[in-house]
């Protein structure tokens, strides 16, 4: 017999359940962290090489954004349309390269600075621009990969 | 620290900060079942928060590349936020775009400034 739960009890036990179903295959992991290791050192080594001083447009930030938009955009549309399922390869490329190349909290923080320094329009039109930019690449990408034809 | 540490510790950094987005996002995800991508979201404000406080702390350049860059850095994501955000638009659930947007926009921003404002004390 099913026993009454309290509305607390249901909370925990979906809690409980999400963290039976984490998805620890080790392999995956690796490759995630594979991915993520070759995506932070292509972003930071931009960043180190492409400085630009404060008040101005974060260029190397940019450019990682917009590929890594484009990349993930082409990566998840060919793996999940026209490719055989393959754990590995989304985790590797999705999860690991794109996750780690881009980044949300390094336009954060850029944004912040510019509005503390009273310059809106340059924050304005960064994020304008990040957020239109991006969201073009990811609908090119996967524009791209529903076009060409199936190989096979 | 040597150059060829440093940059194996960037590598092995962000490769930890991919995983750790990576699990919190299935746990956010699959325990709350919806369509809005709230793990991402989940993933990017906490991160935010983090990257500001470390600003803030006004910590050394290689302590910066190395918890902030490396692992704040590929722990936050923004590729998933516009390919979920396409989604989104593709199958027509426009207020859940406009929503998944506006909030990481206006929190994000917020969280980075809130950071940078209790590191600096």
């Amino acid at each position: 017999m099913e026993r009454n739960r309290s509305p607390e009890g249901s909370a925990t036990s979906r809690l409980e359940q999400a963290l039976r179903a984490l998805p620890l295959d080790r392999q995956e992991l690796a490759a995630i962290f594979a991915g993520g290791f070759i995506g932070a050192i292509l972003r930071a080594a931009l960043s180190q090489s492409l400085t630009t001083p404060p008040g101005q447009w974060p260029w190397a930030t940019f450019i990682v954004n917009m590929l890594g938009a484009a990349l993930l955009g082409y990566f998840v549309t060919r793996l999940q349309e026209r490719l055989p399922p393959s754990l590995y390869r989304r985790a590797l490329l999705g999860t690991g390269i794109c996750g780690a190349l881009t980044t949300f909290s390094t336009v954060m923080v850029e944004l912040a600075k510019m509005l503390e320094r009273s310059q809106p329009l340059l924050a304005g039109t960064y994020a304008a621009a990040s957020l239109a930019g991006g969201f073009a690449m990811v609908f090119l990408a996967t524009k791209l990969v529903r076009r060409a034809r199936p190989t096979g | 620290m040597s150059f060829v540490a440093l940059w194996l510790g960037v590598g092995a950094l962000g490769g930890v900060g991919a995983i750790a987005r990576f699990l919190l996002d299935a746990l956010v995800s699959t325990s709350t079942g919806a369509r809005f991508p709230l793990g991402t979201l989940v993933v990017n404000l906490s991160g935010a928060l983090v990257l500001g406080l470390l600003v803030g702390l006004a910590v050394n350049r290689n302590t910066y590349l190395l918890a902030g860059t490396a692992v704040i850095g590929s722990y936050t994501t923004f590729s998933t936020w516009m390919l979920e955000s396409h989604r989104l638009a593709e199958d027509g659930l426009r207020w859940l775009l406009w929503a998944n947007v506006a909030l990481s926009l206006l929190l994000g921003v917020g969280a980075a400034a809130l950071g940078r404002l209790l590191g600096a004390g």
